[in-house]
């Protein structure tokens, strides 16, 4: 008996938790063309702001490999899988043979198709290796372009706002955000964006990327020209499938899973960013590429390959996103479709938004911005089903909380039972 | 397996018929992880950034009830957190944020079923939660302190495999 794991960020971590959980013998491999550790990739915009150092990114202690008898293949980047003879062949040649195989290579940038884009001083911002490279040019009073107003865009104005660059943020959409934000949302966060100096140009799309070899500015549609040290592209992710294309692995835009994480081949199994799992709140395969989610999924398969009958079926999108003065978080359903209901409410003088998106009796999504703490409760309304036709009213109050639901339910929520 | 050393993980619970709604548990909660450990006096005269209360205080007059961190046997913080900063002691059973590595992304606030860890600020921006008193010997000051026995410790029999 062998896993191989593809992958170490944090379906991969999840796995090696599940697999542990009931099998602490058996080896386990990990392969990873990152050179690195286990380390959160979302942890990037921070160290690129100095707020943690790479030491502190890694997502479990140095000792994590050692403990979970777990031998990492790292900076090694997997070619190819033969399923029939159940191998993986490594870049070098090496073929290391399975029992079980979780695929979890996540993510990647998706490059949008503009010219000049293959110009020097221009960088993805997904990887370690993106926030070094983007450390070496983002000097404090340089200038950068950020193509993207999407959250890891914005990520990557924090930091860079913070390292003292000068930035401007273009996105073809009329808002901030716009998968997540309203116009309330967007307008509160690009007047905070001024006032930390960040100019914010919305339904502006670039036609080329200027300079000789290196990106000197971006030439927009209308003409208006930015000039830039260097630009940052955020224009989205998409699965990372490239391994595995044209092979008999059943995929869509991710690979596809059931809710115990198996693939249409017997004994392979996909989590994390690039699975296409169960979405509670669609009701249908979807991607959900979000930390949590990808641990629950890489838990499950982990524990699967180890010979249980887990099923997952509770992934729905949620964020948390601190930009710069503003705290945005968001659960589930964000945008306005059949049969939802949404209530907003914004308070100017305090400057806070809530909108909730009610189907039936069901909330299925939130925006919070400012007013977060009791997030967690409308999460668990949404996670659980909860019927909220009783105290649907008192979802908006500021010291919302379980007091204000029916004594049968809180007991059944918090009391002892 | 012999198990006479291993803890179960503890929960507090709340009665919400006998709770007054004083919140003297915040205030014993607040020095009791303040520098001056349970000085009231001390901690309230002389700190000007005193930490936050863990505990969480619901009222809607007459109704009131304390509320604080579970330590889930399946902990949503611990799985949805971007660091691996917030972490299910194996021994102890109890959920500790590492506050070092903890960065303040929130994402913990955004799982937590309870709605009961806060945004610290205090000093470097963290997420703040009970810690089961652990540094005082595993004796909640909020228990111990209130004043109508609102607030009681169960034991929940759990034994992990360790």
């Amino acid at each position: 008996m062998s896993y191989v794991i593809i992958g170490n960020s944090v379906a991969a971590v999840g796995a090696v938790e599940g697999i542990r959980n009931l099998d602490k013998v058996n080896p386990i491999v990990i392969i990873s063309d990152e050179p690195y550790h286990t380390y959160s990739r979302p942890l990037i915009s921070y160290y690129l702001a100095g707020k943690v150092t790479q030491n502190n990114m890694y997502y479990r202690g140095k000792d994590f490999y050692n403990t979970n008898n777990v031998e990492p293949i790292l900076g090694v980047k997997a070619q190819h899988i033969d399923f029939d003879k159940k191998e993986v062949i490594l870049e070098d040649g090496r073929k290391i043979s399975y029992t079980k195989l979780l695929i979890a290579t996540g993510s990647k940038p998706l490059t949008p198709p503009i010219e000049g884009v293959e110009k020097q001083n221009i960088f993805n911002f997904i990887k370690l290796d993106d926030a070094k490279a983007i450390e070496k040019v983002a000097t404090r009073c340089s200038k950068a372009v950020v193509i993207g107003a999407s959250f890891s865009g914005l990520k990557a104005v924090e930091a860079l706002v913070q390292r003292g660059v000068n930035v401007t943020v273009i996105d073809i959409m009329d808002r901030i955000m716009p998968r997540v934000f309203d116009e309330t949302a967007s307008s509160m966060a690009l007047k905070m964006l001024e006032k930390h100096g960040v100019k914010v140009l919305l339904k502006a799309s670039v036609e080329k990327i200027l300079g000789h070899q290196a990106a000197s500015s971006v030439l927009l549609k209308d003409g208006r020209e930015i000039p830039c040290d260097f630009i940052v592209l955020a224009a989205g992710v998409r699965c990372n499938t490239d391994l595995v294309k044209g092979t008999k692995l059943k995929i869509n835009r991710g690979i596809i899973v059931d809710t115990m994480m198996r693939t249409n081949i017997p004994d392979v199994y996909a989590a994390g960013d690039v699975a296409e799992g169960y979405n509670f709140i669609e009701e249908r395969n979807a991607e959900t590429p979000i930390i949590s989610n990808a641990y629950k999924q890489g838990e499950t398969a982990g524990q699967n390959m180890a010979g249980a009958q887990k099923v997952f079926d509770k992934g729905f999108i949620m964020n948390s996103m601190p930009l710069l003065d503003l705290s945005i978080v968001s659960a589930g359903v964000s945008s306005p479709g059949e049969g939802i209901t949404v209530k907003a409410i914004y308070n100017q003088g305090k400057n806070t938004y809530k909108k909730f998106y009610i189907r039936g009796n069901n909330l299925v999504g939130y925006l919070l911005i400012n007013d977060i703490d009791k997030a967690g409760i409308y999460t668990d309304l949404i996670r659980r089903k909860i019927d909220i036709s009783s105290f649907e009213h008192q979802l908006g109050r500021d010291d919302f909380g379980f007091i204000y639901l029916p004594k049968a339910l809180r007991s059944q929520l918090i009391l002892e039972c | 397996m012999d198990k006479s050393n291993i803890t179960a993980p503890k929960r507090i619970y709340a009665k919400e018929d006998v709770c007054i709604g004083c919140r003297l548990c915040e205030i014993h909660c607040i020095a009791a992880h303040s520098k001056y450990r349970h000085d009231l006096i001390k901690t309230f005269k002389k700190l000007s950034k005193r930490p936050l209360p863990r505990i969480v205080v619901e009222e809607d007059v007459p109704l009131s009830f304390g509320l604080q961190c579970r330590h889930c046997d399946d902990p949503e913080c611990v799985k949805a957190c971007i660091t691996g900063a917030m972490q299910k002691d194996p021994k102890t059973g109890l959920v500790i944020n590492d506050t070092e590595r903890c960065i303040g992304c929130w994402t913990c606030i955004l799982a937590c079923p309870y709605g009961v860890i806060r945004r610290d600020y205090t000093n470097k921006k963290v997420a703040s939660k009970c810690d089961f008193c652990l540094e005082s010997g595993l004796e909640p000051a909020c228990v111990k302190n209130c004043p109508n026995e609102a607030l009681y410790i169960k034991n929940t029999i759990k034994y992990y495999d360790l």
